[in-house]
């Protein structure tokens, strides 16, 4: 029986917006804006880069038996792209175990898009020697467990950790070191650039009760204060949401690995079975765009259209 | 031998006395401090430790089994007791020689929390 290649296509995307795919951010008059690789390509400015987020390799279960396979679909997304990103930024988990052949997968099939890629660690990526096997790998050139900043098309990126010491309600934490390296790291950064902050954990409080938040996410950002636009992007819950709080605009991404339930849906934050029955009911969940562009900093999500 | 040729009734009937006889032995070997504790068993599943609070004698190795799909682990900090991270179907198992009251949590979800009750 023949397929319809665009038939296969359409599966495939659908596919995707449930086990995510990366995200491009483009930054126009600095304002950095967001779309699911694949609609409308921002072809209009010069400077782009792509969120890719917990891939989990080494993760088999119902939820997704190919981790691999979906990482590798959202990465055939920005080869695809007609206009080459600056760079890739993986917003941490990975890995599901902190295994020396996950990591090397990851950098193997992230490697092949030729970009340079910029990560934070998820708490599954620091499971192995205390957080050395992903540091040595990853880390060169950070400071502390990992952190760092970099300027790039005239933004300040902030890539910090707050996956290696979880407080005891499961909430992410960065510790007084990286909040006074942060301090010090802003002070000389004029107050019209943009700031990109990236870590795994999102730092504005999502769900307590799951521990989707950071306990000291708000002394970073009070570093951050005389910014004019500050997006801040995180992974860890596998969807996306977004908040916009003055010049602040927090973004999470969805994983390319497996979805996780909406917070307080359901009894646990365990990987969730999406059954095909009920697929197109989640893409119209998902299909929404969340902030008003009218916001100082606009961040719009497009899903996939399907 | 007989027990197997009478009707089911009775048969069950009879396995239950005699369950009832082994709980009871279980009880008294139990105030007995000679007496060698059994192990325990601690399931994790769904992202929650069970049973807890797990009652224990000292001496008694308690063994975690993982049967969630997503790693866990097992973090005693009065203890300075951590437990490498056990995937699906993995298990880890520590011997309580101490008496006292041991909180835990899972070091990949401090959310999750757990209680062993170690009794002299």
């Amino acid at each position: 029986m023949d397929i319809d290649p665009n038939l296969q296509r359409r599966g495939f995307l659908k596919c995707m917006t449930w086990a995510g795919t990366a995200m491009v951010w483009t930054v126009a008059g600095g304002v950095p804006r967001s779309q699911i690789i694949g609609t409308a390509e921002a072809a209009t400015t010069d400077f782009s880069f792509v969120q890719i987020s917990d891939s989990h390799l080494g993760f088999d279960k119902a939820a997704n038996p190919d981790v691999t396979g979906t990482l590798r679909l959202a990465l055939d997304e920005v080869d695809a792209m007609k206009k080459k990103p600056a760079f890739m930024i993986h917003t941490g988990d990975i890995t599901h175990l902190s295994k020396p052949a996950q990591f090397d997968t990851a950098s193997q099939l992230c490697g092949a898009t030729k970009l340079t890629l910029h990560t934070v660690p998820g708490e599954h990526d620091v499971l192995e020697e205390d957080g050395k096997s992903y540091l040595n790998r990853f880390g060169k050139g950070s400071k502390g467990d990992g952190w760092y900043s970099f300027n790039a098309g005239g933004v300040h990126f902030i890539g910090l950790v707050n996956v290696m010491n979880l407080q005891a309600n499961g909430l992410g934490s960065l510790g007084n070191d990286q909040l006074e390296w942060l301090e010090d790291d802003v002070k000389n950064v004029t107050a019209s650039t943009p700031i990109v902050l990236f870590a795994h954990v999102p730092l504005w409080m999502v769900y307590k009760e799951w521990g989707w938040g950071t306990s000291d996410g708000a002394q970073a950002l009070s570093y951050l204060k005389k910014f004019g636009s500050v997006t801040v992007l995180n992974g860890h819950i596998h969807q996306v949401m977004q908040k916009v709080e003055g010049s602040v605009a927090f973004h999470t991404a969805r994983a390319t690995a497996f979805p996780q339930p909406a917070p307080g849906t359901a009894k646990s934050p365990g990987p969730m079975v999406v059954p095909a029955g009920e697929l197109k009911e989640y893409l119209g969940i998902a299909n929404v765009s969340l902030v008003s562009s009218k916001a100082p900093l606009a961040i719009v999500d497009t899903p996939l259209a399907g | 031998m007989t027990e197997v040729s009478e009707p089911g009734g009775i048969a069950r009937r009879l396995l239950l006395r005699r369950a009832v006889g082994v709980t009871a032995l279980v009880l008294i070997t139990g105030r007995n401090d000679r007496a060698e504790a059994a192990d325990a068993q601690v399931v994790i599943d769904n992202f929650s430790f069970s049973p807890t609070p797990l009652t224990v004698k000292v001496g008694v190795t308690v063994t975690w089994a993982n049967q969630d799909d997503m790693p866990h682990s097992v973090v005693f900090p009065t203890l300075k007791l951590k437990s490498p991270p056990m995937d699906t179907d993995g298990t880890f198992s520590h011997v309580f020689d101490q008496a006292g009251t041991f909180d835990y949590v899972c070091g990949l979800h401090p959310f999750m929390h757990g209680q062993v009750v170690v009794q002299a």
